[in-house]
């Protein structure tokens, strides 16, 4: 566990579909500034965790501070005002298809914030810059995109607030190896400039070794290892070792089932 | 009892529906009437629902008309009645036609269109990304959709009332050799304004009904393109049905005695 004072501080987290059991008991602490990457496999609960913290979904059971402060049974305005400091980056981008891309970077401007239009568009295309797409990428419409410009575009949009927090949902999914490269090196890059806390869920090891900070492993919905990157090569666990190594053979069986 | 576990899982589901559906309805109605609201988002659905909708209301109203005139001929002509025609197409066309043909056109285009649209949204994580920029999917998605259904059907129901009524005139002045000016003086005789109003009412709570059942399905709709699928059969499927039900319901309340 880090020293720093706790930016998100999840604790005896429980969360069951019917009979399915996703998070039983899971202890999670990220530090002002951290980036902490939660990994594990299909199913185990990772978006689960993320969505919990975000308010999407509410927990059966357990704690969840932002900034000390207690989220879980929030009253909506308060909810309202916590949510002012997340940015969030969704697995399959989430763009609206109804908007243009810089409407798309510019909404939580203009919703969350009253930013008139004009401002607010400007903000969107240096945005848009910072991950190295130019203002006519701004006018396109989010279908247009290819799935490595919709991963920028999304990105953009997290960082378009200037958030305290960032949440990444599998930042490198559906893309190819050096697409994902690129995104890791911007999501490093976005999230240095604002120096932001983030915390990611992934299963691809090697974005998880560029974005982190520490890593954890969420396995039987709790996590059962936690360290640095450099740690995770010699973690002496089990259940680590197979995952980074992708092995078939091993502790962890997978679920065919959702 | 193995006979009983299987009702009271369906009865429990029911329960949870209808809860749900409540609970959905109570909170869709409650971001109509409380700010913020979102203009631009409104007049959107408006031009959608209304804008949109009229040539297929229209074209429905048009056919109905001249309909409803040649087969009342053939049925009053036996009792040298023709004079009625005017009657019945004026009337069948303002207190029942017009809105339950609009309602029905508008649940398969814009209830439709609306569940898919949300469904997608829902499953494609685009309602959570509002959540998470601070936005009130209630208020941002659902709210406009309902205020534009309940302002926009009135609207479309009363250009069918006119379009119906000259149906009914065309079929009746062309084809059946009416006098145009009896023709017209017949319809005015027999329409009140409780046959308008009842009408209205009735197009609102269908623009309601349209809506809330395209909204609903498509927010809880899962499982990827199947589930948007279904959402909007549902959406059409129920909004049809609940049209027929409180259409009866709202002709017993104006007309029963």
């Amino acid at each position: 566990m880090t020293d720093t004072p706790a930016k998100i501080q999840i604790r005896n987290l429980h969360m069951s579909f019917g009979s399915k059991v996703v998070l039983n008991g899971l202890d999670l602490k990220v530090g002002v500034g951290e980036s902490v990457v939660v990994i594990g496999g299909s199913g185990v609960g990772k978006s689960v965790m993320l969505k919990c913290v975000l308010g999407l979904l509410e927990p059966e059971q357990g704690s969840i501070c932002i900034d000390g402060e207690e989220v879980v049974g929030m009253s909506p305005k308060d909810r309202d005002r916590v949510m002012r400091k997340f940015g969030m980056l969704f697995q399959g981008a989430a763009l609206f298809d109804s908007l243009p891309v810089w409407q798309n970077v510019a909404f939580g401007l203009v919703q969350a914030m009253g930013m008139e239009l004009q401002k607010a568009k400007e903000i969107a295309l240096n945005k848009l810059a910072q991950v190295g797409l130019g203002p006519e990428v701004g006018e396109l419409w989010p279908a247009e995109l290819s799935g490595g410009m919709k991963k920028r575009v999304a990105l953009a949009r997290a960082i378009a607030t200037d958030p305290e927090v960032i949440f990444f949902d599998e930042p490198t999914t559906g893309l190819d190896p050096i697409m994902g490269d690129i995104i890791n090196d911007l999501v490093v890059k976005c999230v240095r400039e604002l120096g932001a806390t983030t915390l990611s869920i992934t299963h691809d090891m090697a974005s998880a070794r560029k974005i982190a900070d520490r890593i954890a492993m969420l396995h039987g919905g709790r996590i059962i290892w936690a360290g640095s990157v450099a740690d995770i090569d010699h973690s002496n666990d089990a259940y680590v070792d197979q995952f980074i190594h992708g092995k078939a053979e091993g502790p962890i069986k997978m679920e065919v089932r959702a | 009892m193995p006979v009983l576990a299987p009702i009271g899982r369906v009865f429990l589901a029911f329960l949870e529906a209808t809860g749900r559906f409540g609970l959905f309805t109570g909170t869709a109605l409650s971001h109509c009437l409380r700010p913020p609201f979102f203009p631009r988002a409104i007049l959107h659905q408006m031009v959608e629902i209304g804008y949109y909708s009229l040539p297929v209301v229209g074209l429905t109203a048009i056919f109905t008309g001249m309909v409803l005139a040649l087969q009342s001929y053939t049925g009053f002509a036996r009792f040298n009645a023709e004079s009625q025609i005017a009657a019945v197409v004026v009337l069948s066309v303002t207190r029942e036609l017009a809105p339950v043909l609009a309602g029905l056109m508008v649940a398969g285009r814009i209830g439709a269109a609306m569940s898919a649209e949300i469904g997608t949204m829902r499953v494609t994580e685009q309602i959570d990304a509002l959540s998470t920029l601070s936005t009130n999917p209630f208020k941002y998605l659902i709210a406009p959709r309902l205020i534009a259904g309940i302002t926009m059907l009135p609207l479309l129901v009363f250009v069918a009332d006119i379009i119906g009524i000259f149906g009914g005139y065309l079929i009746s002045v062309y084809k059946l050799d009416f006098n145009p000016a009896s023709y017209l003086k017949l319809t005015f005789e027999h329409l009140e304004n409780i046959d308008v109003v009842s009408g209205l009412v009735k197009a609102a709570v269908f623009g309601f009904i349209v809506a809330l059942m395209g909204c609903y399905h498509g927010y809880h709709s899962k499982g990827g393109a199947q589930g948007v699928g279904q959402a909007t059969t549902n959406a059409v499927v129920s909004a049809s049905i609940l049209i027929f039900a409180s259409n009866y319901v709202l002709t017993a309340l104006f007309f029963g005695t």
